[in-house]
């Protein structure tokens, strides 16, 4: 019983928390290079509802990805010249872009919500004599394909960031980019760069949701999770792999309210009321994620990148 | 010399307000230009679409008394954002606390006081409630901030949707009429007196829902501009916001004014809850506001933070959300209100910079 329990809720944690995974990591990296962006939640549902309707009119689950991606990171890019060329504000211009991408989304996916079910999804993965150990079996190796996108993004994210030139560019941009200027980098073009990834990787997550996790379009779909990708971030110290523990984290608590309910001999949940409680756990917990993160920042000076969220222009400093 | 033009900025040294209002003006006018686009792709015919929106929106003693209505709201969300906003503290839950106002007020309304409480009674205490339970949700918030420097943004946000589960919690569960997402009606010297109320006296009345929360609205805007410009506790606000050291430098403290701040712009958000469930619904219902807690912050920033501004905003933004309303596909007006935002954000280096345009070889200063 207890087992099982655990199980779905590992097997089903993983899956829902895929998405705001890969949403956390294009923020890691675009903050990296200095580049703040709230405007996630509404890059993401512009990314769902490209891929679902890609996927409608062509059958195929990659067109619809990739639709999704394309999309979101063309967002992504027109974000990059209003705050990196244009020297916007980047906390409002990110509200406004979050605004432009959740009505946007509404307005084009308006036609496609009476044809609720999905076509063509991304499939599962069974991998063949793995997936029938007891336990680790049904969490790991019968998980939907993104999950396994998600496994090997997280490594190949930290990589980028520690291991390659372009890595260290971006946190020279991102720490101090008038020392990167004066040493050559391109500190617009890398800012843009890590923008329009961050806005791929969004899109990446919307088309998970409609894609796979919840497969199907419905207004609003994402529901604050492209806000707790934000959050996440800074939770995340900036790293991939705490990243990623966040955000599956995320996904299992996110799932807990519907686990519970089909527990029996738990007389606190018989009361179908509490599950609204229930709910508002996930926000709670990036709350107190957010508390936590922010406490161990200060005790050991593991600051946001420098220069954060602060427009540059060349010859000024 | 290789003879290729390249552009640059230059800084402007004084921005006239002829040069800001045309800003505004042609931001606008270039966002609805974007949007247009995107319509037309969306297949919806753009200026059928702009020309009902401006008919109903804004032609006609209706028309005008349901933009009042809508601009209502927005204008409470919008003066509270401004205060928050004037000391760079970004509270973006103004939705959540528009919520939790309107909850509270509710609460006193069905629950705390009599039926037969008069309305002298009754309306006040409704509004001291509402103010006071926003004021709480966001002073949480600010006290984050200010104590353990904790992102007010995502907590704010992430407050939101907090709010909403717990106003759904309400209407669904314990407060619920018979099973409806709602409670029931309110008593009824716990609404807002409407002009409509007073048909039978001036029958040219009959219709306009236009309730006394724009008095509160409209006064709360001279109040804050008062507030915010003539007063020691604006300046240090000011100062806060634009040069945290200098203001620490100078004895100003700035836990304190942040956790005040975050209050009083939760207040105001809380008082427009309060406006919307006591003049408009006339109870709690589930997702009874479009959003106007986020409509306020597109607002404020296009008001410049400016009590004045943002009423003239406000307006214009109730009349979007009238004549947006029958449009289909729905969702028209929040992509204008993003677009809007969005141009109006990202051409506001033309305020700052003049552009200028000089041929490669001539050495910029």
């Amino acid at each position: 019983m207890t087992t099982t329990f655990f199980v779905n809720l590992m097997a089903a944690g993983l899956a829902r928390g895929t998405p705001i995974l890969f949403a956390t990591l294009g923020g890691v990296v675009a903050e990296r290079s200095g580049v703040m962006n709230l405007g996630i939640e509404g890059m993401m549902l512009v990314g769902a509802m490209t891929a679902f309707a890609t996927a409608r009119s062509t059958g195929s689950a990659l067109a619809g990805v990739l639709a999704g991606i394309s999309a979101a990171a063309a967002l992504g890019l027109a974000y990059a010249v209003v705050v990196v060329y244009l020297r916007a504000d980047q906390v409002v211009s990110g509200l406004a872009l979050g605004f432009v991408g959740t009505g946007l989304s509404a307005v084009m996916g308006a036609p496609l919500v009476e044809q609720r079910e999905a076509t063509a999804t991304i499939p599962s993965w069974e991998v063949p004599g793995l997936s029938s150990i007891p336990v680790l079996g049904e969490v790991l190796f019968r998980q939907n394909l993104i999950v396994w996108i998600g496994f090997a993004l997280v490594p190949l994210c930290w990589l980028l960031l520690y291991r390659t030139r372009w890595g260290l560019a971006i946190r020279a941009v991102g720490e101090h980019p008038s020392a990167a200027d004066s040493m050559g980098v391109p500190v617009y073009r890398v800012r843009t760069i890590s923008m329009v990834f961050a806005g791929a990787m969004a899109g990446l997550a919307g088309a998970s949701l409609s894609l796979a996790v919840t497969p199907g379009w419905v207004d609003g779909m994402t529901a604050g999770q492209g806000w707790v990708a934000v959050g996440l971030v800074i939770f995340a110290g900036w790293d991939p792999f705490r990243a990623a523990a966040g955000a599956w984290l995320f996904g299992a608590i996110r799932r807990l309210p519907l686990d519970l309910q089909a527990v029996e001999g738990l007389p606190l949940f018989r009361n179908p009321n509490l599950g609204y409680f229930l709910s508002m756990l996930p926000y709670l917990f990036v709350m107190a994620a957010m508390v936590a993160g922010s406490q161990r920042a200060m005790r050991k000076r593991l600051g946001a990148p420098a220069a954060l969220g602060l427009p540059w222009t060349r010859g000024e400093r | 010399m290789r003879g290729i033009a390249r552009v640059g900025f230059e800084p402007r040294l004084e921005v006239s307000a002829a040069v800001r209002w045309s800003h505004t003006v042609l931001s606008v006018i270039g966002a609805l230009l974007c949007g247009a686009g995107l319509l037309d792709a969306a297949g919806v015919d753009p200026w059928a679409a702009y020309g009902h929106m401006a008919r109903a929106g804004l032609l006609g003693s209706y028309a005008l008394s349901d933009t009042t209505v809508k601009a209502t709201p927005i204008l409470l969300c919008a003066l509270g954002a401004s205060v928050a906003f004037r000391m760079r503290l970004w509270n973006i839950g103004g939705e959540g606390q528009l919520l939790l106002g309107a909850w509270a007020a509710s609460a006193v309304a069905l629950k705390l006081l009599p039926t037969s409480a008069p309305w002298w009674l009754m309306l006040p205490c409704m509004m001291v409630a509402g103010a006071g339970a926003g004021a709480l949700w966001s002073a949480g918030a600010g006290a984050l901030r200010a104590y353990l420097r904790v992102s007010e943004i995502i907590t704010t946000l992430m407050l939101n949707y907090v709010a909403a589960l717990w106003v759904a919690y309400f209407v669904f569960g314990p407060w619920s009429d018979r099973g409806f997402p709602l409670t029931p009606s309110f008593p009824a010297s716990a609404n807002l007196p409407r002009l409509a109320d007073m048909a039978d006296r001036w029958p040219s009345l009959s219709g306009l829902t236009v309730h006394a929360g724009v008095l509160v609205a409209v006064g709360a805007a001279p109040l804050l501009g008062w507030l915010l410009t003539r007063t020691r506790w604006g300046f240090e606000l000011r100062v806060l916001g634009a040069n945290p050291s200098v203001g620490r430098l100078a004895g100003m403290s700035v836990t304190r004014h942040a956790v005040v701040a975050m209050a009083l712009s939760g207040a105001l958000c809380g008082l427009a809850g309060m406006c919307e469930v006591s003049g408009v619904v006339h109870r709690l219902q589930d997702r009874f506001s479009p959003g106007y807690g986020f409509t306020g912050i597109v607002v404020a920033w296009l008001g410049k933070l400016e009590p004045w501004r943002v009423v003239v905003v406000s307006f214009l933004f109730g009349a979007l959300l009238v004549g947006g309303k029958e449009i289909q596909p729905g969702g028209v007006p929040q992509m204008l209100q993003g677009l809007v935002l969005f141009v109006i954000v990202g051409s506001e280096v033309l305020l700052r910079y003049r552009l200028v345009v000089r041929r490669a070889g001539e050495n910029a200063a």
